[in-house]
């Protein structure tokens, strides 16, 4: 009898990496800017566009939640922007920090948190990774510092991390995010000067998605080139839809901080799918024209799908295989969120101080009473 | 009207009345996000009605230099949970303009509208009711109101009043109160505190969202216990109406 290969799959018909030409970066006050070219490894390319098409999905999925209305509150999703939070992630170790503003469910992922924590933290639930006692917009990890509600707030808490780092001498970076609605606000210009006085090991990223909630950036901003508004701070403005860009340019700027060169300013061009929330529909003050021209044209996954699969890295077939799973991982995860029980009405009041004796906490009227335990 | 209908009358009527008026702040110019100031720009022109960047220290701070030159300043911030980088403006600038320029300056036509108060999903900072923390302020004033026909004649009052001025609008109410509104501009005084309802065994005070609450109270006291309650709209948290409150 006679064996007849039909077909087969040999894991060494892929190439092991390649080499690929990402978008050179406009530089401030920078003789030399990231590197124009990038390796990127068969593993490196798969877990990239795992994370991605994992964010992604997450997030249609708590749009779905949304309006279903099991997750209620505020909801500001990230879909358009993963390219960001992955390359990003790429570049730093899990030691380094990280912090940012509300649309951060990207972030909490590439920062190690379960899909299932997230999403249950969306729905309120005890199994959410702050508890269910957060939401949305306050989610934290190790090394993770959220997820904050105020529009810039996060900045000069970012520089305080960076200090902590320069101050503990373990050579770790802090990077802090903003978005282009966020740069205008007189926080981030005292942060500026706080961390280039000091040289802190602090990477100032602005995801610019061009639109700050309603508004254009050219209607909120005298300069729309978010990556030299540090001035005196040297800066890069990078193709954010390009993972492989984010990646050399973060590299680049982690490599500035660690040397001890002080901060660095990175603007992240990128785009969001969705409104600034579930609640803006997003096409009041851009067009559908628009949104489907970056999603035909810029998408990042399609971006990293189409250059695996040009040069050798990966199959489609290989690629949907993973788009089955993260599906699946994403379903089971919302089943978690919807049947986990919500965090007892006794914990409600609880981590309001430390180490103080129960006392109580009034609610929403006179008669309920929670206890705050520390 | 609705209470943002009441707004937006209030507002097109202060421009109308007061060429200097000016109306700004985020995302006003589209109509704002509870839709207050709907309609003002088509009206009344780019120039007196438009948005400014994400900076509530500099808008308040904006707003106090534009009432100084002499025009109305109508600032909006767009949520009271946010007014907090212009504390230092309105209590160290704003509030003490007058005093201390020996009444030579002044910044008496700003007013600063905020939607205020919890509104069911709001959660840390959609949500609160920072009035107190300007309550012991002297130099500016504050008013909340509990319905559109008071909000309008309050607002209009406060946009008047040659003092600074802090308007809290309940977003709950925004939609869900309706009410017989007068087109044509009127206005209900500030510092007096309306009784709703007399009674003789104790005194409810309230303001804003509150006040349709303890109205309820007041009838389940009555209802339940026997007790007859008198119920007062404070409307003007700063100076307030101590004299009717304590009558």
């Amino acid at each position: 009898a006679s064996r007849v290969m039909v077909a087969s799959r040999n894991y060494a018909d892929f190439a092991s990496e390649a080499t690929f030409e990402v978008k050179k970066c406009d530089l401030h006050r920078l003789e030399e800017g990231p590197s124009t070219t990038a390796v990127m490894t068969r593993e490196e390319g798969l877990h990239y566009y795992k994370t991605m098409q994992t964010i992604r999905r997450m997030e249609l999925k708590s749009d779905q939640l949304y309006k279903q209305k099991i997750i209620r509150g505020f909801c500001h999703l990230y879909d358009g922007q993963e390219a960001c939070c992955v390359g990003l992630e790429a570049a730093i170790k899990p030691t380094d920090h990280v912090i940012t503003a509300y649309r951060a469910h990207g972030f909490t992922y590439a920062r190690g948190v379960p899909v299932r924590e997230i999403l249950a933290e969306l729905t309120g639930r005890k199994g959410g990774c702050v508890k269910g006692k957060g939401g949305s917009m306050h989610m934290y990890t190790k090394n993770f510092y959220g997820g904050n509600g105020i529009v810039g707030a996060q900045v000069p808490l970012g520089a305080g991390i960076a200090l902590a780092c320069k101050y503990f001498g373990k050579n770790e970076v802090c990077l802090t995010l903003y978005g282009d609605g966020a740069a205008n606000q007189g926080q981030i210009f005292e942060t500026y000067n706080m961390a280039a006085l000091w040289k802190l090991p602090c990477i100032f990223i602005c995801e610019n998605n061009r639109y700050g909630m309603g508004t254009s950036v050219e209607r909120a901003a005298a300069s729309t080139d978010y990556y030299k508004r540090g001035d005196f701070i040297p800066g890069l403005r990078v193709d954010g839809m390009d993972v492989l860009c984010v990646r050399e340019a973060a590299k680049f700027a982690v490599e500035h901080c660690r040397a001890g060169k002080g901060p660095i300013v990175m603007e992240l061009q990128t785009y969001r799918y969705h409104g600034h929330s579930m609640s803006d529909p997003g096409i009041s003050y851009r067009t559908r024209e628009e949104i489907q021209e970056v999603r035909s044209k810029s998408d990042p996954i399609t971006l990293l799908k189409d250059r695996m699969v040009n040069n050798n890295l990966a199959s489609i077939e290989e690629l949907k295989e993973i788009d089955v799973a993260v599906r699946k991982e994403i379903e089971e995860a919302a089943q978690f969120a919807t049947t986990d029980p919500e965090p007892p009405l006794e914990e409600l009041g609880n981590h309001i101080y430390f180490n103080e004796p129960p006392f109580e906490v009034r609610g929403p009227n006179q008669w309920i009473r929670y206890k705050s335990v520390s | 009207m609705n209470l943002f209908q009441s707004i937006t009358s209030a507002l097109d009527n202060a421009l109308a009345k007061d060429p200097t008026a000016v109306v700004f702040g985020e995302d006003v110019a589209f109509g704002g996000v509870f839709r207050c100031t709907v309609g003002l720009r088509d009206k009344y022109g780019k120039d007196r009605v438009f948005n400014t960047p994400l900076c509530e220290q500099g808008i308040v701070g904006f707003g106090i230099g534009v009432a100084v030159a002499g025009a109305t300043a109508i600032a909006e911030i767009q949520f009271a949970d946010y007014i907090f980088p212009a504390f230092d403006q309105i209590v160290n600038e704003a509030a003490k303009y007058r005093y201390r320029s020996g009444d030579l300056f002044n910044c008496g036509n700003l007013t600063i509208r905020a939607p205020w108060g919890c509104v069911g999903h709001g959660a840390l900072y959609h949500s609160q009711s920072p009035e107190a923390f300007f309550a012991h302020c002297p130099g500016i004033k504050i008013v909340i109101p509990r319905s559109p026909l008071q909000a309008k004649g309050l607002l209009l009052s406060c946009i008047e009043d040659k003092n600074p001025c802090i308007f809290f609008e309940p977003k709950i109410l925004y939609r869900a109160a309706v009410e017989q509104v007068p087109v044509e501009p009127y206005n209900i005084p500030l510092s007096q505190a309306e009784v709703l309802q007399t009674g003789s065994d104790v005194t409810l005070v309230a303001w804003g969202t509150q006040v349709h609450v303890i109205k309820e109270v007041a009838a389940m006291a009555q209802e339940k216990l026997g007790v007859s309650c008198e119920v007062i709209d404070l409307r003007t948290i700063l100076p307030w109406d101590a004299e009717t409150v304590c009558k």
